[in-house]
């Protein structure tokens, strides 16, 4: 018998929170690939919720069908419904720079703009017309920064370029230009993948935080993050989702075998 | 595990003397390894200086046939612009005054300084023959312009002859019999005075820069030529860059991916090499014989280049905009740009660098084009300067090339000095092209 691993489990919060993103049946084909498989999950309001699963298992697939990121890939189809806010992203009636602006995402490489860090925030609300001054811009973007933690240590140098900074403020910068425009949800897909360990805390300290006024949805290869993070995991294996629940019952007590080899390092 | 790597030896721990074995062969592949690095080395360095010659013996010809063309002689007279010769009826008539006898009062002036006989009908022939034959343009340009001048005497510069060029610039040996060398002794006798009294000297030649075509090589100059070649140029980069951008970011960012945009960039490709005569051809068939749009007019120049030039900055905007890494478009994406936002906001821009030097390659490489042009028939005798794109002109590879096919040792030493200045444009450019690149270049 494989004993578990010590893992430090966050406790879940006490308030159950309503579902804000509902996926049924959703399957996503890349041309002949049948990349995801029937996936039906409820995920809550205010809360973070994890993808954890083997590489190439789909989390990042599922992640971008929230955002219809997918529809830039020209092989990409998705079948299925995924409904946030009773409302079915796919409808074709529903347009997807609207939903891009409700849903943010936060990718795996920190990205920000060849730009000024301001210009880099300013971005999404300008595209938007979320501001109707200078001030009101200079506000939210100071606010986003501000929120993404960022803000001490760039207050005085917004008009550096964005890609001058360290890779963990870039990611930061990254979260802050994605909450300027002001989204329910917030996707992240590994998003510390490529920061050192200390870059590391200070992120998963701000999804904590953040936790509070956004429905987050970060895919992580590592299970600490995992447990560090989240209130909800879901396990993926091979295009499927083997199982999803509290982030402690996953952990401490998996319902299916593969969950069980995962998160003892069977395989992944 | 390098005992694998030697035939016939077994794998598995090596004993002394197989170890021994072992380094040794590894000492001698890695000799042989260095020998081979070496010889490349080698051979890359001889290439290279093979390069370097064949290129300094291009430039020593062109500059040491060209360098001469920079200057020019001319006599300094002082012309006494005589009332009975400009203007006798003394109404300063403007057609009178053009075509009054302006060449006899730079022969008087001539004669005078020189000491010769002004009556002797000889003398007057040979000191005539020591000046340009284009003399009187600048005296009458000097009358037109003032008409108060009229009786005065004033001090001008005036061409000397092309032989008299010759003589000063070495290209002529002044101990051949006069009856070879084309100077009597009389005239070499006038020319050294005239020089010993600083009156004949080589000064710098703007003619060769604002004057237009003439059979006479002293005031023939590539000024016309200039600015024909500047409209096709204009042309060029008013209706090349737009299309081609706006093409290469359709196929690059929207087009589908399907037999048909295959066929259509695989056509692209083959344009870009296909010999610049045939668009000559196709510009000769489509603006001259269908459309109807004059022969030797800049306007269809510019369109044949073009055609040309078009490939190029496809090609170019394409790699460029390539080049910008997808994570770019997916972030302003992720933050609800539209597509076209996300490609006019972010992705142009960033591959603006490259578009730009794409297309000053490609003007560059139009501003050196022959071919095309002469099918085309540009190449004309034009003097004036062209006022439209829809004037007669000639382009500077042209005016180069026309030269080429004269026989007189001015218009040889014209040939080079017009490719050193084209060449000299095309450093520019190229120059200006790398500049743009280095100081646009990103790091992701
Ligand atoms: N753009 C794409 N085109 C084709 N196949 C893809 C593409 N993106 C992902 N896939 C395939 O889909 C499967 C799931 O990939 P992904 O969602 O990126 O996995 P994960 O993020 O869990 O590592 C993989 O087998 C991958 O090869
Ligand atoms: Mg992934």
């Amino acid at each position: 018998m494989l004993k578990m691993p010590n893992l430090e489990v966050h406790q879940p919060d006490a308030v159950k929170h309503d579902t804000k993103v509902s996926a049924q049946d959703v399957n996503v084909y890349y041309g002949e690939k049948h990349a995801l498989q029937n996936v039906s999950v409820n995920i809550p309001d205010r809360s973070v919720m994890a993808f954890i699963g083997p590489s190439g298992c789909g989390k990042s697939t599922f992640l971008r069908c929230i955002n219809r990121m997918n529809d830039t890939i020209p092989i990409a189809k998705v079948t299925g419904k995924i409904i946030i806010d009773n409302q079915d992203i796919y409808d074709p009636s529903l347009d997807v720079v609207q939903l891009r602006a409700r849903v943010g995402m936060v990718f795996q490489k920190p990205n920000p703009f060849p730009k000024s860090i301001y210009e880099n925030v300013a971005y999404g609300p300008r595209i938007h017309g979320l501001s109707h001054s200078k001030a009101d811009l200079d506000e939210i973007v100071g606010a986003s920064l501000e929120k993404a933690g960022l803000w001490k240590e760039v207050k005085d140098r917004l008009n550096d370029p964005g890609t001058g900074l360290s890779g963990g403020q870039q990611q930061r910068l990254c979260i802050a230009r994605a909450i300027a425009v002001n989204p329910e949800v917030i996707l992240m897909d590994e998003p510390c993948s490529a920061l050192d360990p200390i870059a590391t805390a200070k992120i998963e300290e701000l999804i904590d935080e953040l936790r509070q006024n956004y429905c987050i949805i970060i895919v992580t290869h590592s299970m600490q993050q995992a447990a560090r993070v989240s209130q909800r995991t879901a396990f993926f294996h091979l295009g499927t989702l083997v199982e999803e629940g509290n982030t402690t019952d996953i952990f401490t007590n998996p319902k299916d075998q593969r969950t069980q080899d995962y998160i003892t390092g069977r395989f992944g | 595990m390098a005992v694998d790597t030697i035939p016939g030896s077994l794998p598995g721990p090596a004993s002394g003397n197989a170890r021994d074995k072992t380094n040794a062969a590894i000492q001698k592949s890695i000799r042989r390894r260095y020998a081979a690095e070496r010889r490349f080395k080698i051979y890359g360095v001889a290439a290279i200086l093979f390069g370097l010659a064949f290129l300094a013996v291009l430039f020593w010809s062109i500059i040491s046939t060209g360098y001469t063309s920079f200057v020019q002689s001319s006599f300094k007279l002082d012309v006494l612009l005589d009332r009975s010769v400009i203007d006798p009826s003394g109404q300063k008539d403007p057609n009178a005054l053009r075509s009054a006898d302006y060449t006899l009062l730079a022969r008087k002036a001539l004669a005078t300084a020189l000491g010769a006989d002004t009556a002797n009908r000889r003398d007057m022939r040979e000191v005539g023959q020591l000046l340009s034959r284009d003399v009187d343009v600048e005296i009458r340009n000097e009358v037109l312009a003032n008409p108060s001048l009229i009786g005065k005497t004033i001090p001008v510069w005036v061409l000397a002859s092309g032989r008299v060029d010759n003589l000063l610039k070495g290209q002529l040996d002044r101990d051949l019999p006069a009856a070879v060398r084309k100077i009597s002794d009389q005239q070499l006798a006038w020319i050294d005075k005239a020089e010993a009294e600083g009156r004949l000297v080589k000064r710098f030649n703007t003619g060769l820069f604002t004057n237009g075509a003439s059979s006479n090589p002293e005031t023939a100059g590539i000024g016309v030529a200039l600015v024909g070649s500047l409209f096709m140029m204009m042309t060029v980069l008013l209706l090349a860059v737009p299309l081609g951008v706006a093409a290469a970011v359709y196929l690059e960012e929207f087009a589908p991916k399907n037999f048909w945009t295959d066929l259509i960039e695989v056509n692209i490709n083959n344009l870009a090499a296909v010999p610049s005569i045939v668009f000559g051809l196709l510009g000769l068939a489509i603006f001259i014989n269908f459309a109807g749009l004059p022969r030797s007019a800049s306007i269809v120049g510019g369109l044949v280049l073009t055609l040309m030039t078009l490939p190029t900055i496809i090609i170019a905007t394409r790699a460029a905009i390539g080049a910008v890494p997808p994570s770019i478009r997916e972030a302003a994406l992720g933050v609800g740009a539209s597509k076209m936002q996300a490609i006019s906001h972010h992705v142009v821009p960033l591959a603006m660098p490259g578009i730009l030097t794409g297309t000053i390659i490609g003007l560059a490489k139009a501003l050196g084009e022959t071919a095309p042009l002469l099918m085309i028939g540009m190449v004309a005798f034009v003097v004036e300067y062209p006022t439209s794109p829809m004037s007669p002109s000639t382009a500077l590879p042209v005016q180069i090339y026309m030269w080429a096919t004269s026989a007189e040792r001015g218009f040889v030493e014209r040939t080079a000095g017009a490719t050193l200045i084209l060449l000299a444009l095309l450093i520019c450019m190229n120059l200006f092209a790398v500049i743009l690149r280095r100081k646009y270049e990103r790091r992701w």
